[in-house]
């Protein structure tokens, strides 16, 4: 049984905490354009100060990898410990890395 | 009328259009078209209670009897209230909603940058706290005029017969007594009928973007300043103040 759509497209939402800081997805929104997007994500994420800034984009932009090639994508790096970078002391005072 | 009096009835009438229009945003809970629409106009909704709280508090304290924002709220009958007539009128469907916010918000917009620069510190600081919420309000509600008027052949004639409806309640924004003269001159209020010329240049840019039409000012209703209403505010306000009246002062 097919429901037809009636909600609008579907938007990814993105927050910024604080100036500097990565943007971190946080969820999703309908909004049928996208300054409707963005007062949608507005109200629904930033309610409690959550944020600075706000990035919206359309869930059909987003090109994600294929689940089924989840060994062949990740699992040849947990055998190597050379390539993390686990031999470092952090210098003091660094933050943010 | 003492100064204190004017400025008490001044606040008063600020703090029952907010609240009128919480109310009306707040009945759209649960009932809009989307989750993220609904929990738009609830926000709405907080924000006039954040700005009818504001100024019935300062009423309260302007006026000097002990009388917080919960009794001026719910202690008061219908022809006691001020607040504007087009905050009171129903929802509607939901460009009706929208066509009677957007001419509110853009009166509150050119109404509160002004009222930044009263002379009396607590307005202006209200209007200041005030203004960033109507900007975001005006712009909520005019994407929604151009998204309806310049949407599809039903859209666009919702859009139109709610515009048409509101119309005649326009006017009573722009109406001044002499309550409001006095504030005015003194610079602590503010003179609305020098705002209207800018209103209608920003209403009419949005109409013409949606591809809506406004009606000729013909008949404005009006009566707000005395306390006479359109007949939908008493129901409202029987539902409002049913539970403190019934048993005032409960605590829960």
């Amino acid at each position: 049984m097919s429901v037809e759509n009636t909600q609008g497209q579907l938007w990814e939402v993105f927050i910024q905490s604080k100036n500097n800081l990565p943007y971190k997805h946080v969820g999703s929104v309908h909004a049928s354009d996208k300054e409707m997007a963005i007062q949608n994500a507005r109200d629904l994420y930033t309610r409690r100060s959550e944020g600075r800034g706000i990035w919206v984009v359309p869930s059909n932009c987003i090109v994600a990898s294929d689940p089924q090639d989840e060994e062949a994508m990740f699992d040849p790096s947990d055998d190597k410990i050379y390539r993390h970078a686990t031999f470092y002391k952090m210098p003091e005072g660094s933050q943010n890395i | 009328m003492a100064n204190k009096d004017l400025l008490f009835q001044y606040c008063l009438r600020l703090g029952d259009t907010h609240n009128v229009l919480s109310h009306r945003m707040a009945e759209w809970c649960s009932n809009a078209h989307i989750l993220e629409e609904d929990i738009a106009m609830t926000n709405i909704s907080l924000d006039h209670i954040g700005a009818a709280s504001a100024w019935l508090t300062y009423a309260g304290q302007v006026e000097g009897k002990g009388r917080t924002e919960d009794d001026l709220t719910f202690r008061r009958d219908e022809r006691d209230y001020y607040n504007m007539l087009i905050a009171e009128l129903p929802n509607g469907n939901f460009a009706d909603t929208i066509a009677r916010n957007f001419m509110f918000d853009v009166f509150a917009k050119l109404y509160y940058t002004q009222l930044m620069e009263s002379a009396d510190e607590t307005l202006a600081g209200i209007a200041g706290k005030v203004i960033k919420e109507a900007n975001y309000h005006l712009k909520h509600s005019s994407q929604w005029v151009v998204r309806l008027g310049d949407g599809t052949d039903e859209s666009h004639e919702k859009m139109q017969s709610a515009i048409n409806e509101v119309w005649q309640f326009t006017g009573n924004m722009f109406e001044m007594d002499s309550v409001d003269q006095t504030l005015a001159d003194a610079g602590v209020g503010v003179d609305v009928t020098e705002l209207q010329d800018s209103w209608m240049a920003i209403v009419e840019d949005v109409l013409e973007e949606a591809k809506l039409t406004h009606p000729v000012d013909e008949f404005m209703m009006t009566g707000s300043k005395q306390g006479m209403h359109t007949e939908k505010l008493g129901h409202m306000l029987a539902e409002m103040q049913f539970l403190p009246r019934a048993y005032p002062d409960a605590k829960w």
